[in-house]
């Protein structure tokens, strides 16, 4: 008991919060453990971003921005952790990265006011603003994936799935099984035979789900994987040779460190998007003389222009817009998470805006009102060239099937409201 | 000095075999409890519940749970994660109001009262920690642990994919929703964090009484006797069948306990595989090897290394010295390691035989013999 009390008066001498900075985002990244490949770019770009702002524009509105970062090793508890940690500190936004995570954080963050964003991870059904209040996850969700990756099934069929058998590879987690339902409904639609296969955590081993696909021959497979999971699933599918232009995987399931391992066997593997791929926009230009050069990259500086980098990229960029919304909406630079909150739901993305960024084309249009968190839910269709070492785009920004998705989000979203006492707004 | 022993005479049995028959003991042990129940109540924050106390206070149960089961019964377990899992399900079912369906028809109960719930939990786990103890009147060692790692590895898979459990959620996850005791939120995210605090400290108290009246009894004399030796424990009359199975029980139903305050106060939603997992097993049961077998001052000493030393040093290194935080977080790995080695290198039996040998030390301190 004794040696305890010692120990925390010890802590207790150290764990006072970092100084006070103008504008705080908390950055929950993981640089460790069986997710950090994915993990480290992300991190990175999400920073980059945040320092190109200081760097170049003197932060947001004049305001410096303070960027914590934080370990979470993709683990829930210390994901608690690092949000008591950095939430006194004036954090204006969390963007846990982990669907586990957000699930924690979605009543806590409610509860202290905060808002989350949850940028094509997290639970569906916060897109209905009316009953999350302050979480956000445009510009897509999951079942948006769903729903965009049978479309582009759909086109390569001429619009008839009928009789098609459909595998999807999942990770057995709340993650995984997010599309579950949709896949559902949408087989009820087009008439395709859905086949379940779960992949435990960290999906090293596919040896079994694999040999199924081998037996049962499915023409399509979708996969929602994450970290390892990624690159076994793509090297089990070449092994088994796997036609790769009928395996298509989540935007988590597509970054270069995925289909790398597997070399010229996952050429013509796809993978969906929500945002551009490449390094072909002028921010790039911007990121190198005032960020790289300049020896202020985060992390090793090498993940530049790849899959997951340009998603930090884009979820800082899409916080810093929301900032400056939220700046315009209360006419203050130094905003609170309440205002953040407010600039969030007003934000709105035009063509102009992004390429006024330096980022032209680089994502949909969307705007998010005080009914719709999660944005229009545009997606589009990845490849990857496995000689050129690189994705490239190959389909336009298609809308999903929002007669399907919507009714299940209302149904999804009711079920929290009711288990919750949660009463509608935007009336 | 430290200890003055010199007038502390015993006259009577009870006085000579309390706890604590110290003086000075008992005083700084009800001056622990004072500070617990009174004073830290009054000034601890969000960040120090959830992110100190209530994995330590939770921990604790766990780590006393296994330590019967472990330490003073001799019957190593792997399951313990999934052990927590079924306590953590079973409160959810509880609290969320249990619904079985016969022959179409649903009954349901209606929700039970959150401290009901977190007890019946650990009744229900008391069950399985039986059912899955059976193995173990016929084999033992490591035999025994390849059997309860099945048990980790089974209950984790029920708990994915017996939509029941998590009342048919999308995504598989449980949240526990808000419950109150007298009017005062407990779980939920509005909860006051000196609630849950207490909450949770009444519970590891409770327990640890019962643990330590328990192994002191005749039935922890027992579970002693098979452990140390258990063909002659039933030559004297022990019962194998009852003590291997009431500790597999009692063992059972803190863990389960545990579970249940995991899973509804401190961490709010769970997804098995994540949270239960086979880490979580391993985890319990090296607090118990570090803290000390049989020992529930080990327990607690054991809990407060492995959930307070990664805390501390997290905000040593990245807070206090503003390294990078990926290679705080691999230090983290290697000082933590290289601390367990150390410490049980040099004193085998755990953190409490550690504390036992400065403790005598202290009695006899400045004069020793």
């Amino acid at each position: 008991m004794k040696m305890k009390l010692a120990t925390l008066a010890l802590g207790a001498a150290l764990a006072a919060g970092p100084a006070l900075a103008e504008l705080t985002f908390p950055s929950l990244s993981y640089r460790t453990g069986p997710y950090a490949a994915n993990g480290i770019p992300f991190a990175d770009g999400y920073a980059d971003y945040f320092t190109l702002l200081n760097e170049r524009d003197g932060g947001i509105g004049g305001e410096k921005i303070n960027l914590i970062e934080c370990e979470t090793g993709y683990n829930t508890e210390k994901g608690v952790e690092c949000y008591e940690a950095t939430k006194g500190s004036g954090a204006l936004l969390y963007q846990p990265l982990s669907t586990g995570i957000t699930y924690q954080l979605i009543p806590k963050a409610t509860a202290d006011g905060i808002p989350v964003h949850s940028m094509g991870y997290g639970r569906t059904s916060a897109k209905n603003g009316k009953v999350f209040s302050h979480i956000f996850n445009y510009p897509v969700n999951y079942w948006d994936g769903a729903s965009v990756g049978i479309k582009h099934l759909l086109d390569l069929n001429d619009g008839d799935l009928s009789g098609k058998k459909v595998a999807l590879v999942y990770h057995n987690s709340a993650y995984g099984k997010e599309p579950i339902r949709t896949l559902e409904e949408l087989a009820k639609k087009h008439g395709y035979e859905l086949t379940l296969l779960a992949v435990d955590h960290p999906g090293q081993e596919q040896k079994s789900q694999w040999l199924q696909i081998r037996r049962e021959r499915p023409d399509y497979v979708l996969m929602w994987g994450w970290g390892v999971m990624n690159q076994v699933a793509i090297q089990e599918a070449v092994n088994i040779r796997f036609p790769m232009e009928n395996f298509i995987g989540i935007w988590w399931s597509g970054s270069e460190n995925d289909v790398k391992p597997a070399g010229a066997g996952a050429d013509g593997y796809k993978a969906l998007a929500f945002h551009n791929v490449g390094s072909d926009f002028p921010i790039f230009d911007d990121l190198k003389t005032h960020v790289v050069d300049k020896g202020l990259a985060a992390g090793a500086g090498d993940q530049l222009g790849t899959v997951l980098y340009n998603r930090g990229l884009y979820a800082a960029m899409l916080a810093a817009e929301a900032a400056k919304t939220a700046q315009e909406i209360h006419d203050t630079s130094n905003i609170t998470a309440a205002m953040m909150r407010d600039g969030m739901e007003s934000l709105e993305i035009t063509e102009e805006k992004m390429a006024t960024l330096g980022m032209p084309n680089f994502g949909p249009e969307f705007t998010v009102t005080c009914e719709n968190h999660g944005g229009d839910g545009l997606g589009a269709v990845t490849q990857w060239d496995a000689n050129a070492e690189k994705w490239t785009l190959i389909t336009d920004f298609v809308q999903s099937d929002q007669d399907v998705l919507q009714p299940l989000i209302e149904e999804d979203s009711a079920a929290y409201a009711a288990e919750n006492d949660i009463e509608e707004r935007c009336n | 000095m430290f200890y003055r022993e010199a007038g502390d005479f015993k006259t009577s049995y009870p006085e000579d075999g309390q706890t604590f028959p110290i003086k000075l003991d008992r005083f700084g042990f009800f001056a622990v409890l004072f500070i617990g129940f009174a004073v830290i109540p009054f000034v601890i924050n969000d960040y120090w519940v959830n992110s100190v106390f209530l994995p330590f206070l939770i921990y604790a149960i766990a780590a006393i749970g296994l330590n019967i089961l472990v330490g003073y019964c001799g019957q190593v377990s792997l399951g313990t994660g999934g052990f927590m899992a079924v306590g953590a399900y079973a409160c959810y079912k509880f609290m969320t109001g249990l619904d079985i369906w016969i022959g179409g028809v649903q009954y349901a109960l209606p929700p039970i009262n959150i401290f009901l719930s977190v007890i019946l939990a650990g009744l229900v786990t008391a069950f399985v920690g039986v059912l899955f103890g059976l193995p173990s009147l016929r084999i033992k060692g490591f035999y025994l642990a390849v059997a309860t790692l099945a048990a980790q590895f089974f209950l984790v898979w029920l708990f994915n994919k017996w939509a029941w459990a998590y009342n048919y959620s999308a995504s598989g996850q449980i949240s526990a929703p808000e419950r109150s005791i007298f009017g005062m939120n407990v779980t939920g995210a509005n909860a006051d964090p000196w609630v849950a605090y207490l909450f949770c400290l009444v519970f590891l108290a409770g327990l640890a009484f019962m643990a330590r009246n328990l192994t002191r009894g005749s039935m922890g004399r027992k579970w002693m006797a098979i452990r140390d030796m258990d063909i002659a424990a039933e030559i004297i009359g022990v019962d194998p069948l009852k003590a291997k199975l009431s500790a597999f029980a009692v063992s059972s139903f803190f863990i389960g306990i545990s579970g249940a305050l995991f899973f509804s106060v401190y961490l709010g939603a769970v997804e098995v595989g994540e949270v239960f997992g086979i880490n979580k097993s391993f985890l319990v049961l090296f607090m118990v090897i570090i803290g000390g077998l049989g020992s529930i001052f080990g327990a607690f000493a054991g809990a407060a290394f492995l959930v307070l030393l990664p805390v501390f040093l997290k905000n040593t290194l990245v807070g206090g010295l503003g390294w990078p935080t990926d290679l705080a977080a691999h230090l983290e790995f290697m000082i933590v390691g290289g601390l367990i080695i150390t410490f049980l290198v040099l004193e085998p039996h755990g953190l409490a035989q550690l504390w036992r040998i400065i403790k005598e030390k202290l009695r006899l301190w400045p004069f020793p013999h």
